[in-house]
């Protein structure tokens, strides 16, 4: 099962995990992304590439199916304004042991991260806004997967 | 040879549109010709495309190096390195 979403509106954690959890697997694992709040952040905005992130999406989820033996996968980014504690992207992964479960799910947080087209603008309380630049972190998280 | 271009994010801003038809001479053959090209004809594209180091491409929405050539491109987006998840 691989089920990968790119959606406006929120969505629902424990409907995701219940479809990973049925699918018969010793274990699912997950990450939220949610929005963090502070500093006077008013809103998040993510742009996309609406011919191109769902597709970069899949890619990489066809990559974590193909590394490490699945029984499902679920992957849902939200594109648009949000504001703080809002989630922001779910991972989801069912295995029959803990490891690939555990080990597929932080892959494909790291690569959505560094290789699906999504930008985030922040707008903070007094009007002014900021492009969220890149983390050379970020790049060393992905590069420990390359093989 | 006419090419669509898009921008996204701070490149979009910068420049001022989200789109454009554009139809470069044939001495631009690579990625970063049309970049360089892009940046001597527009105020808003040479800020925009003044860091290299910050600036991405795709061809036809895939994800290319600077010296891809641009022959056979249909569709080229330049954007800021993602910050997505």
């Amino acid at each position: 099962m691989r089920d990968v979403r790119l959606l406006a509106d929120d969505f629902a954690p424990g409907d995701a995990l219940a479809r990973l959890e049925a699918l018969g697997g010793g274990g699912v694992a997950s990450f939220t992304g949610i929005v963090r709040g502070g500093d006077g952040l008013a809103e998040l905005l993510l742009e996309h590439h609406p011919g191109m992130t769902l597709a970069r999406m899949e890619a990489i989820a066809a990559e974590a199916a193909d590394r490490w033996p699945l029984l499902g996968l679920i992957v849902l980014h939200r594109y648009g304004a949000l504001v703080p504690g809002d989630r922001i992207v779910f991972v989801g992964t069912a295995a029959m042991h803990r490891g690939a479960a555990l080990e597929a799910c932080h892959f494909l947080i790291d690569w959505l991260k560094t290789s699906a087209p999504f930008w985030k603008r922040e707008r903070f309380d007094d009007g002014r806004t900021r492009w969220v630049e890149s983390r050379v972190e970020d790049d060393a998280a992905v590069a420990r997967w390359n093989r | 040879m006419s090419l669509h271009i898009l921008y996204f994010a701070r490149v979009r801003e910068q420049i001022g549109r989200s789109e454009e038809d554009v139809d470069p001479p044939a001495t631009v053959v690579s990625v970063a010709d049309l970049v360089d090209w892009l940046a001597g004809r527009d105020p808003g594209a040479a800020v925009a495309f003044a860091d290299r180091a910050r600036l991405r491409a795709a061809i036809d929405n895939v994800f290319v190096d600077f010296d891809a050539p641009i022959a056979g491109a249909r569709e080229i987006a330049l954007f800021p390195p993602v910050t997505g998840g």
